[in-house]
């Protein structure tokens, strides 16, 4: 059965096509979903992806909370649905407090443009449940605002909970505890600055990624078959 | 009445602040070597209808809270003046 993802388009995003090439290649079936949209078409799971929503105005991601297909995107999290935010779609999800914490500036202010190396920290999350933890992947970063933060109450419970994700090995930009990605209480929501679509075939210098992203399917498929 | 309110928005302390360190160790190559604690933060304006000086400023509270500002890694302060009737 071939799982339906919901891939969200805002002005500025510029990943989109890349996440449903690489979900496709797969076996997955894609729809791309605008902004302005007030429902997911019923799709199994959300990938929020990278870009520049609303130009990054104010701060990343601020205003893209307020899209009227956000309200859609928080239901299904609500409902136990799988939700990807890559990159500045990680962004977006902590500005709408889909995930803990925020994004601010490298350390250094540079943009990042490379391939690091990031380690699988748990199987407890919808990006995940497919590799086992300790599994280094080399995944490609492209941000300025990848350097996460929250408060020590919060990183103690996403440590407790077994909620980070996916850290980096040698921390490009000054993230807390090398966090690369976290997940919410459920592990259904899940938030990462690595592009795994960008490391999906050999040809892109690394297939990485495909780890992930047929997780995301699987857990995808999961949820069509249990509805 | 019509307000101007003017909001500073800085970082949290404890919360890295790059531009600021960033600026901070590029002063002392121009000889400006008694600079420290620089910050650098962001200043919105705006013009708002309120009955009075207390409900604009509530309601500035409310936006910065909400949307001008992100609560995880920044605070806000907010100066409200009246302007004169046009």
């Amino acid at each position: 059965m071939s799982a339906r993802v919901a891939i969200v388009v805002f002005p500025g995003t510029n990943c989109e096509l890349d996440v449903a090439h690489s979900l496709e290649q797969l076996g997955g079936s894609t729809e791309l979903v605008f902004h302005t949209a007030t429902s997911l078409g019923g799709a199994d799971a959300v990938v929020v992806p990278g870009g520049f929503a609303h130009g990054d105005y104010l701060r990343t991601g601020a205003l893209a909370r307020f899209s009227p297909v956000m309200t859609a995107v928080a239901e299904h999290a609500a409902a136990g649905g799988p939700v990807v935010g890559i990159c500045n779609g990680f962004q977006v999800l902590t500005e709408a407090d889909l995930l803990p914490g925020a994004l601010q500036k490298n350390v250094g202010l540079k943009f990042l443009c490379k391939t690091v190396e990031c380690r699988v920290e748990t199987s407890a999350s919808v990006l995940t449940s497919g590799v086992a933890p300790g599994t280094v992947l080399r995944l490609p970063i492209n941000h300025f605002e990848g350097n996460y933060i929250c408060d020590q109450v919060t990183l103690d419970q996403l440590r407790a909970e077994d909620r980070i994700v996916l850290r980096y090995v040698d921390n490009p930009n000054g993230a807390l505890d090398d966090i690369a990605g976290i997940a919410n209480e459920r592990g259904n929501v899940v938030g990462l600055m690595p592009h795994p679509e960008r490391a999906s075939d050999a040809l892109l210098g690394s297939s990485d990624g495909v780890v992930l992203l047929q997780s995301l399917l699987d857990a995808a498929v999961a949820r069509s078959e249990a509805a | 009445m019509r307000f101007e309110a003017r909001v500073d928005v800085t970082h949290l302390p404890g919360i890295a602040d790059p531009q600021g360190a960033t600026v901070e160790r590029a002063l002392p190559a121009l000889g400006y070597t008694n600079v420290s604690e620089v910050h650098i933060g962001k200043t919105i304006r705006l013009v708002i209808d309120a009955a009075d000086e207390a409900a604009a400023r509530a309601q500035v509270g409310e936006m910065c809270e909400r949307l001008l500002a992100n609560p995880v890694i920044e605070a806000y302060s907010i100066e409200i003046t009246e302007l004169a009737p046009t």
